[in-house]
């Protein structure tokens, strides 16, 4: 079974570690990715190029992106009575107080900043994929109440 | 530093496992129970003989509870501004698509379905102390913005 990440990221060197990550850690997952605020919407809302987009099974959202910040696509994620159920993990540079509580105010599911060594990343993600997307349970695709 | 985790189950088997589980994984966690829904909101709330209860850093809850249901004990929470920001992590051993997609409506922030040997009990246990209290950055006591 394909397991759909939405990763909404505007480093380029980021989301290049986090999909040789994803690689290394599951051949299963298929890791989408918007590159700013808006695009992470459309895509979410399949409006314009992404009509066809897959539903994803678990969202890893920076804060600090283009167009349209990370705290404003979480608000719209978690308003939104057809995507609030999606798992959306807050995966920032950043590790201010004011942001880690803001972002559970806003309902993320849990909040998680990137370290800067290669090898902690790496094993940042090992750890994403081995507790969201192998111990914790998530909703089928589609499925609503 | 003590990391409060507030465990909300009835049964007593289950208790004791995670009590000896989080004791062979992290001395830092002082567990807390709440055997049914009422005294986990008196707990939260510090009402009754609960006074000088901490805030937890985390919530473990079961969802079928005596009393009051762990789906109605995670709408308040949810619900309730002061609490909302308390990751709240259902502990169940229902993996029906309904009880998944519901929580998650809900805003549970990760839903994990209680394995029934021994040693895989021990290990999800070990991975809730390795990813929650390890990894993920949790909001600071008592904040509240």
């Amino acid at each position: 079974m394909i397991i759909e990440v939405l990763l909404v990221e505007d480093s380029y060197g980021d989301v290049r570690l986090t999909r040789e990550a994803f690689r290394d850690a599951n051949q299963s997952v298929h890791l989408n990715v918007a590159s700013d605020g808006v695009e992470a919407t459309a895509f979410l809302k399949r409006f314009g190029a992404h009509v066809h987009a897959p539903r994803p099974e678990l969202i890893l959202l920076d804060l600090n992106l283009p167009k349209m910040d990370g705290r404003e696509v979480l608000a719209q994620i978690k308003n939104d009575d057809s995507l609030k159920a999606i798992p959306t993990v807050i995966l920032t540079t950043s590790d201010a107080e004011a942001d880690i509580l803001k972002t559970y105010r806003l309902q993320a599911n849990c909040y998680l900043t990137k370290p800067a060594q290669w090898d902690a990343f790496e094993s940042m993600v090992k750890s994403i994929h081995d507790f969201w997307l192998t111990k914790g349970k998530f909703a089928q695709q589609g499925s609503r109440v | 530093m003590a990391i409060e985790v507030l465990l909300v189950e009835d049964s007593p088997g289950d208790v004791r496992l995670t009590q000896e589980a989080f004791r062979g994984a992290n001395t830092s966690v002082h567990l807390h129970v709440a055997s049914d829904g009422v005294d986990a909101m008196a707990f939260l709330r510090h009402e009754g003989s609960h006074g000088s209860a901490p805030r937890p850093d985390l919530i473990l809850l079961d969802l079928n509870l005596p009393k009051m249901d762990g789906r109605e004990v995670l709408a308040k929470i949810k619900g309730d501004d002061n609490l909302k920001t308390i990751p709240t992590v259902i502990l169940t051993t229902s993996d029906a698509e309904v009880d998944i997609v519901k929580s998650y409506q809900l805003q549970a922030n990760c839903y994990l379905s209680k394995p029934v040997q021994l040693d895989e009990f021990e290990t999800l246990v070990k991975s809730i102390n390795d990813f929650w209290l390890t990894k993920v950055k949790l909001p600071q006591q008592k904040s509240c913005a």
